[in-house]
């Protein structure tokens, strides 16, 4: 089903990835489509859609119940999806993979779990000033609830975790720390080993966000030694709607339970519920059978292009996207840390990033224009919004190109 | 360029961006603020109004898009001198030109007529009425943030 591509050299075969993408083919108000907006949603490759369409057409059944053999393959490929999903993040146990929504999902899983079993009123909650939404309210809603505080690593101006601030902030009451691998703004990769490596000495466990890394670097959640690693289906080129959160198995096994309902239970009478063993006991209820074997198409799709390149390639076009974008008189790129991936933000003189982000859609360039979901960073930065072109390993120097052509005609309408 | 980003980004919004009318504070005024949660512009819309219900005096301040800015710089300059009433009315009219279809012929709403492209643009819509949705919040003296969604 998935295509190995490959180039001499060991570099990436770019055109054939591309043609893997059905939806890249099309034209947008009469222009090649130039997708820069991955770091919102990344487009699926025909090995996904065919995953999806497979399973609706041959195999749709519910899972571990049924004594029907439909039943018996919709078990296997979603059982086979978590041992996928294990081997790409190095996972010890494939236990330790739970199946949600999305990177939203685990988060709050977490929080409303292991948060409420463990902090209390005075505790502290470690996050970062480069945190999405996502990885802020959960804690917060948590935090009101305990009467617990969050403590908040600063950035430096490039976009850099103060790393003396993050450790001054670990103390006796710290109960967990929420961070980022990689920013959605900024581009930043933070360096996860180091700070799990400061947090666990002192017995913090650490929760690491990685909807913007994993399409974008190797991961590896045992070299990592994290406690717990989220991610999001879709911005790895899988399907919308599911999602993993890895867990350590010791925590995952003493947490308590998150939603009831089926599927997570061992015996239920009207007096008490026994819960079943990891991972359903955090499985509420039917789960997206389809986009766990989707996301495993689209987890095996990219193992196949290998990571290890994809980052390479990455690295080089956002050096290249960097360097062109600088070149736009008046533009000023936001987040310049030494080690990034993927992200370019920027802001272009007078104009505003909404009426940029309109102006490159009638090129045919789709990138974003907003706070990203991360409303205080943008106080941190000084700005209502940016702009932010974001790359996948199917984009091109010419696309980057098109961008840069893009930015001259909204420098023409703002003239 | 293409026609519709000309019929957008006309002249005439262009210079209402760059040098908003009646962009400052109202000692003692009503008010009320405005925010978009899709791109984050805010903007706090002042008016005063004297007897029989005429405004007698607009303003706003803020931060947004070029077609939130213009779009209140115009809406501040069409109203002066026009009872709340009135300019309730003409809030709905410029409402329905810039959510028309791209068929329907385009009301004479004067000056704000040069708005009348955004509805080749649906997404911006809420950039072009959110001094307008601010206003009716002002108006009636809601002490809250008047959102887009």
């Amino acid at each position: 089903m998935a295509t190995v591509v490959s180039a001499p050299r060991g570099g990436l075969n770019v055109n054939a990835i591309r043609q893997d993408f059905p939806i890249l083919r099309q034209q947008v108000h009469g222009k090649p489509l130039v997708y820069l907006d991955n770091a919102a949603t990344t487009q699926k490759p025909q090995a996904v859609i065919d995953s999806l369409v497979h399973y609706y057409a041959q195999e749709n059944s519910n899972v571990h119940r049924g004594v029907h053999e439909l039943s018996g393959r919709a078990t296997d490929a979603y059982d086979a999806a978590r041992e996928t999903v294990r081997r790409f993040l190095n996972a010890a146990d494939s236990r330790e993979i739970v199946f949600v929504r999305g990177t939203t999902e685990a988060i709050n899983l977490v929080a409303q779990t292991y948060g409420r079993a463990h902090v209390g009123r005075g505790d502290e909650i470690v996050l970062t000033e480069m945190e999405h939404h996502s990885n802020i309210v959960p804690w917060q809603i948590l935090s009101q609830e305990k009467g617990a505080q969050l403590r908040v690593v600063p950035i430096a101006d490039a976009g850099e975790l103060r790393l003396d601030e993050f450790e001054r902030l670990l103390t006796d009451r710290t109960r967990l720390v929420c961070v980022t691998h990689v920013s959605n703004v900024l581009g930043t990769v933070n360096p996860v080993a180091d700070l799990v490596r400061l947090a666990r000495s002192r017995g913090i466990p650490v929760l690491i966000d990685g909807a913007q890394a994993v399409a974008h670097m190797p991961v590896d959640v045992e070299a990592l030694g994290c406690d717990f690693y989220a991610f999001s289906g879709h911005k790895i080129f899988g399907p919308t709607g599911i999602g993993v959160l890895y867990g350590r198995k010791a925590l995952l096994d003493a947490m308590p339970v998150y939603q009831g309902g089926g599927g997570m239970i061992g015996r239920v009478t009207f007096d008490r519920t026994t819960y079943a063993e990891l991972p359903y006991k955090f499985e509420a209820g039917t789960p997206h059978i389809a986009g766990a074997i989707g996301l495993a198409a689209a987890l095996d799709y990219l193992t196949a292009i290998g990571l290890e390149r994809v980052a390479a390639y990455e690295h080089d076009l956002l050096e290249y996207g960097a360097q062109a974008l600088s070149q736009v008189p008046g533009l000023q790129l936001t987040g310049t840390a030494r080690s990034k991936a993927s992200v370019l933000s920027f802001a272009l003189h007078d104009v505003h990033p909404h009426d940029v982000g309109t102006i490159l859609d009638r090129e045919g360039v789709a990138i974003r224009a907003g706070h990203h979901c991360c409303q205080p960073l943008m106080a941190r930065l000084g700005v209502p919004a940016t702009a932010r072109a974001s790359l996948a390993m199917y984009n091109t120097r010419e696309e980057i190109d098109a961008l840069v052509r893009a930015l001259q005609t909204v420098r023409e309408v703002f003239a | 360029m293409s026609a519709e980003l000309q019929d957008l980004y006309q002249e005439m919004i262009l210079d209402h961006n760059r040098r908003p009318r009646n962009f400052r504070a109202i000692a003692d005024a009503r008010h009320a603020e405005g925010y978009n949660p899709l791109c984050g512009d805010r903007i706090t819309v002042y008016l005063t109004v004297g007897d029989g219900g005429t405004i007698t005096d607009v303003s706003f301040q803020g931060s947004g898009c070029a077609i939130s800015k213009a779009s209140a710089s115009l809406m501040t300059e069409s109203i002066k001198g026009k009872t709340v009433e009135e300019a309730q009315a003409l809030f709905e009219r410029f409402q329905r030109m810039i959510t028309a279809s791209g068929e329907t012929p385009i009301d004479d709403l004067g000056k704000l007529t040069v708005l009348a492209g955004v509805r080749q643009f649906p997404v911006r819509v809420k950039c072009a009425s959110l001094a307008w949705h601010t206003l009716r919040a002002a108006v009636d003296a809601r002490n809250e943030v008047v959102s887009t969604e």
